[in-house]
């Protein structure tokens, strides 16, 4: 950190200080800011404070205490389903337009000990930690301790998990070489397409009626079991759809007491939509948001997927509600920005479930990563960019809250005034939008073997992750932190910080006689611990298509019904694994260093430089500043360094692309770490590029911190040298400092350089834009800076909500000074 | 004589339009109380010393073939009598402590350093700008080098205080796309005390150079108690308005009407003082509030003529 950074004193002001600063591109259509009913809700929304709610772990487990054994698992599933939708708490609250809610009330999260059963322990860590506190009655934990918990022990698919893995995963996975996903929550990631504004539940149910009367006892083997799957998602829809009447019923009951006639008229009409919706298929804009919403709520409360549910081309789908009653008169601009900041806050009311074990410890945010695509290309591969999109920057731009996480698609064939327009919410330093290529990701989806339409309808979800909407099962199983493969390289197959074993011998780095020799070394560790990575992902796999399937979310993806399988159990048309690796720029800037240094000018001894990593540069700091200023590091355009990058990021793609999985699809890779790279530097010893032990390794596909000392343009070049298109989506994080941005030429250049990226083949860009002293005045004075958003990885988070380690690795990302 | 660069700068998006690369020659005729760039006066190579990068690690001294340096309480310290600038202390110095200011580049580095660039470039309607220093005391190779972008269709921007030969100005501006013309004050007095040169040749230079037809930004270093009283500000903008311009200085301007960029002094260059152990006299010199850039800009939009804050 510099002198001038430690220096400030003075606070700064923020930009988006007051409620609903407001940007419009066309100023004559709207008013500005947000109106009163939806400032009301995200005031609400805002400053309710996150709680566990034990509700549906009660309903399921008396269900299945009850019913163990009597069905087929997924009629099991589905009957579980159908029993929390008829029992569970309905919340409608003052002001809202649109209504649901996973828990009882706003920001109240269920568990679902099926998968993962919290301890009491646990419990207890939630409702006390700094941060990302969930709070829990005392009362509730008792309750749990005695109802909850002892069914479920040993049944929960997590023991039954880690009951069965090798030791060698065992190892490497306690080492932190690796995480696995599915040990906490059921594989999600899951966005859809826009069949839900076209057919309600009925229409589902009777394709699935009919599909059932297909069944070839005779012939198909499988009958019996498709036959069962389709009587589950039966039920589901049922279960939706009972869901939905009640909260009618429940309207309709509060209309009978609400004494405001504007109120009383709105109740009625929320009582009429959640009859229409999600049993038929919507006819107007508000119904359109109340169907995705019960089918969100409807996936999220079946299980607890990852990265919860997406909307995929949210305002594709809108778009021709909107027009309608715009041409009919019967809605104007300002209704329809009303509801969908009131969908807005709906999503904001649900943090993500909080995790067990160690791991709710670690925990970095309560972001669930609902990602809304917004502009992009059509399934004609024309633009997608109309008023809706530029309605729902405009609400991004007024609410500025956590969630939804929202980005933009820039194709070639996107206006630049749409760019521009969203260059200048991505200035307020929000954290988001995040921008996207879908010139690149569509190839991305072509070369997984997507049809062009499939692909052309696809797009990111979570955080950069690409996939066919509503057309695939695209699981994340876990990040694989790389450099600590090179770590275990570097000490011949042992954890440095246990002693333990943790890949396999590939030599004793001392006696390697160039670069090419230890290169070799880590590529085979590397292959080594991808397999292990996979074998055990398979499994898991097959245990969730056993044991876990979601009938009710394979209504809602394609083949699922035709196929008569399970989302988990490869019905979706496509099936994709993903690994994310982490940490290419930590890793690529530790080879350089070995090689001009060790192999190269032999400017000092493999031993020398491993005595050094292992005290952890006590001692060592010239050594350790020599490396520093005298490496070609990843980021700088600069041709060692990124050579070595490239051969990484090709190694891994070669370990991992195009494995098969269990679904009949296959493994790819792409480059995320959200914020796993945090933990992952923390169970990593000091590595060969002078980054000391402990300290987070590189994030996504960005250079390590603070290496990129050569300004965007650089980076972005040495970035475009990665053959983009074979990933499933990579990471790029630029911090920008307000400075850089002050001007409408320079939102102009910003969007240039976007453009730019693109051109060169880059899949993703981010931008956190926060000058450092707020950061600091933010860590000083915290409760003055509740609105402090900042990007971590593929998503926004609250700067206050983050650990100090988040924190600071925030402010130490390198500035691009305005020159 | 080919000069030194002291630095290149990639998104450089306050020098031009588009984003650019700034290239910054070494060496000035002019010695303004304000430079930010103190190390671009000289047109040798200088060393750079930061003390608080210094580790105390010593190479420095060791490898020094002229036992120059020293190791004092305030760090390293140098006895320019025996320091034949040679650079093996920079070399040596693991944190970069030491560096040397000034690097000799052919036309065809440079172009392929620029040619890297070309995507960012081509996306922005962005180019190359050559700054200093004063890079018209180098007019042999400045011409080289712009003449060497043209031929790869590079926009060329030439940042100068003026203060250069007219007929040297006016080969140069055959080969210039744009003009970031720096104006300093009126006062030729004044000019002289804060500049150490008259500024008769400048303002002869810009009104040559309007009636050329060339692309001019004018830029006017911003710095209160020293350019910005109402009778200097008056002065500047009444001198502007009278420059026959052929040619609209960019385009979002009127015709015939330049665009004049103010640029706000910031105390922010005492440091890179220290780093030459040079004097930096910053005593009278003070940043401007919003109010006098306000007032400033409104006067010369009495004289027509558009003001925008900032480079």
């Amino acid at each position: 950190m510099t002198a001038t950074i430690t220096k400030t004193t003075k606070i700064p002001e923020r930009p988006a200080r007051a409620e609903g600063n407001f940007y419009s591109p066309e100023k004559k259509n709207a008013l500005p800011g947000m109106n009163d009913r939806v400032r009301r809700l995200r005031k609400h929304s805002v400053e309710t404070p996150e709680s566990l709610s034990i509700e549906r772990a009660l309903i399921t487990t008396r269900f299945y205490r009850e019913n163990l054994g009597k069905y087929s698992e997924p009629v099991m599933r589905a009957l579980n389903f159908l029993e929390i939708c008829k029992q569970k708490t309905i919340y409608i609250g003052d002001d809202e337009l649109i209504v649901g809610e996973r828990g009882p009330r706003p920001k109240s999260v269920p568990t679902f000990p099926e998968l993962t059963c919290h301890s009491v322990d646990d419990f207890h860590v939630l409702n006390s930690r700094d941060q990302q506190r969930y709070t829990i009655p005392q009362e509730d934990i008792d309750t749990y301790e005695r109802d909850v918990i002892p069914f479920w022990k040993g049944r929960t698919m997590r023991e039954r998990i880690f009951s069965h893995v090798p030791t060698e995963w065992k190892a490497a996975y306690e080492a932190g070489v690796f995480t696995e996903f599915m040990e906490q929550r059921a594989p999600g990631h899951t966005t859809l397409d826009g069949k839900i504004y076209r057919k309600g539940m009925l229409d589902f149910k009777k394709e699935i009626e009919d599909h059932i009367a297909r069944l070839d006892f005779l012939n198909d083997p499988e009958a019996t079991e498709k036959l069962e799957e389709l009587k589950a998602m039966a039920i589901s829809c049922d279960a939706v759809i009972v869901f939905a009447e009640r909260h009618a019923d429940l309207a309709e009951k509060l209309a009978n007491t609400e004494t405001n006639q504007q109120r009383v008229k709105e109740l009625k009409h929320i009582a009429e939509v959640c009859c229409r919706v999600p049993a038929h298929a919507p006819q107007n804009l508000w119904e359109a948001n109340q169907m995705y919403w019960f089918v969100h709520l409807g996936t999220i409360t079946e299980l607890n997927g990852w990265d919860a549910m997406n909307p995929g081309h949210f305002d594709q789908h809108l778009q021709p509600f909107y027009e309608k009653e715009i041409a009919e008169g019967t809605l104007t601009r300002e209704d329809a920005k009303e509801l969908i900041s009131c969908f807005w806050v709906k999503v904001n009311n649900h943090p993500a479930p909080p995790k067990v074990g160690i791991t709710a410890r670690e925990s970095g945010t309560f972001n669930d990563f609902t990602n809304i695509n917004i502009g992009g290309l059509r399934p004609d591969g024309t633009d997608g960019v109309s008023e809706i999109s530029y309605l729902m920057l405009e609400v991004i731009e007024e609410l500025h809250i956590l969630q939804p996480g929202n980005s933009v698609h820039i194709s070639k064939n996107t206006p630049d005034k749409f760019l521009n327009a969203a260059c200048h919410v991505i200035r307020q330093g929000h954290g988001y939008p995040s921008v996207f290529n879908p010139d690149i990701y569509v190839q991305e989806l072509l070369r997984q073997g997507k049809s062009q339409l499939d692909a052309y309808e696809g797009g990111c979800s979570g955080c950069i992750e690409v996939g066919a909407f509503g057309k695939e099962a695209y699981v994340l199983t876990g990040y694989l932190n790389v450099p600590k493969i090179l770590e275990i390289t570097l000490n011949n197959g042992t954890d440095p910080l246990t002693g333990k074993k943790a890949g396999i011998e590939t030599g004793d780095p001392r006696d390697f006689q160039n670069f090419e020799e230890l290169y070799d070394a880590f590529h085979k560790q590397l292959n080594f611990v991808v397999d292990q990575k996979i074998r055990v992902s398979n499994y898991i796999d097959k245990m969730f298509a056993r044991y876990a399937p979601a009938p009710f979310l394979s209504v809602v993806i394609e083949d699922c019904i035709q196929k008569g399988k399970d989302y988990y159990n490869g019905g979706p048309r496509y099936n994709t694994n993903y690994i994310q690796c982490t940490g290419l720029g930590t890793v690529t800037d530790s080879l350089s260093v070995l090689k001009k240094h060790v192999f190269e000018d032999k400017i000092f001894s493999m031993d020398t430089l491993l005595g050094a990593v292992a005290r952890n540069f006590a001692g060592e700091e010239k050594l350790r500043q020599r490396i520093i200023n005298y490496t070609p590091f990843f980021g700088n355009d600069d041709e060692i360094a990124d050579t070595i990058a490239v051969r990484v990021y090709n190694d891994l793609l070669a370990a991992i692309d195009g494995k098969p999985n269990t679904k009949g699809g296959s493994f790819h890779l792409n480059m995320l770490s959200t914020t796993c790279h945090v933990y992952f530097g923390k169970v990593l010893g000091a590595t060969p590029n002078g980054r000391f032990a402990g300290k987070s390794i590189s994030d996504g596909t960005s250079p390590s911190h603070g290496y990129d000392t050569h300004g965007p343009t650089n980076v972005i070049r040495s970035l475009g040298k990665l053959d983009q298109v074979k990933s499933g989506g990579t990471l790029l994080n630029l911090r920008f400092v307000p400075g850089l941005l002050k001007r409408e030429k320079d939102i102009e250049k910003l969007g240039q350089l976007i453009r730019s990226y693109f051109s060169l083949g880059g899949h993703h860009i981010q931008f956190n834009v926060v000058d450092t002293a707020t950061l600091l005045a933010a860590q000083a004075c915290p409760e003055d800076y509740r609105d402090l958003l900042v990007r971590m990885a593929g998503y926004s988070d609250y700067f206050n909500d983050m650990n100090a380690d988040l924190q600071n690795e925030v402010i130490e990302r390198t500035e691009n000074e305005a020159f | 004589m080919t000069p030194l660069i002291f630095d290149i700068r990639r998104y450089s998006i306050n020098d031009g339009p588009g984003i650019r690369i700034t290239i910054f020659m070494k060496g000035c005729p002019l010695r303004c109380t304000w430079c930010h760039n103190p190390e671009s006066q000289l047109p040798e190579v200088q060393k750079l010393y930061t003390a608080s990068k210094c580790i105390g690690a010593q190479d420095c001294i060791e490898v020094c073939p002229e036992n120059a340096l020293a190791l004092t309480p305030k760090g390293i310290v140098t006895d320019t009598e025996a320091c034949n600038l040679c650079g093996k202390c920079a070399g040596a110095c693991p944190t970069k402590a030491i560096e040397m200011s000034g690097k000799l580049y052919g036309v065809e580095d440079l172009m392929r350093i620029i040619e890297r660039e070309r995507v960012h470039i081509e996306h922005s309607n962005g180019g190359v700008t050559f700054s200093g220093g004063e890079p018209l005391m180098h007019p042999g190779f400045l011409v080289e080098m712009l003449k060497a972008c043209s031929e790869k269709g590079l926009h060329r921007a030439v940042d100068t205080c003026g203060y250069a030969s007219t007929e040297t100005l006016l080969e140069v501006a055959k080969h210039t796309d744009l003009f970031l013309y720096d104006l300093k004050m009126m006062n030729p007095v004044q000019h002289k005390k804060w500049t150490g040169v008259d500024n008769r040749l400048i303002l002869k230079n810009l009104k040559v150079l309007a009636e050329t037809g060339a692309k001019i930004n004018i830029r006017i270093p911003f710095i209160k108690n020293v350019n910005t009283g109402i009778e200097e500000i008056t002065g500047m903008a009444e001198f502007v308005s009278k420059l026959k311009f052929k040619c609209r200085s960019l385009e979002t301007a009127a015709p015939g009407k330049p665009i004049v960029n103010f640029l706000p002094y910031h105390n922010i260059a005492s440091g890179k003082y220290k780093k030459l152990e040079m004097l930096y006299n910053s005593d009278e010199m003070d940043e401007p509030t919003a109010e006098d850039l306000k007032t400033a800009a409104e006067i010369f939009g009495k004289f027509g003529i558009e003001v925008e804050i900032g480079g």
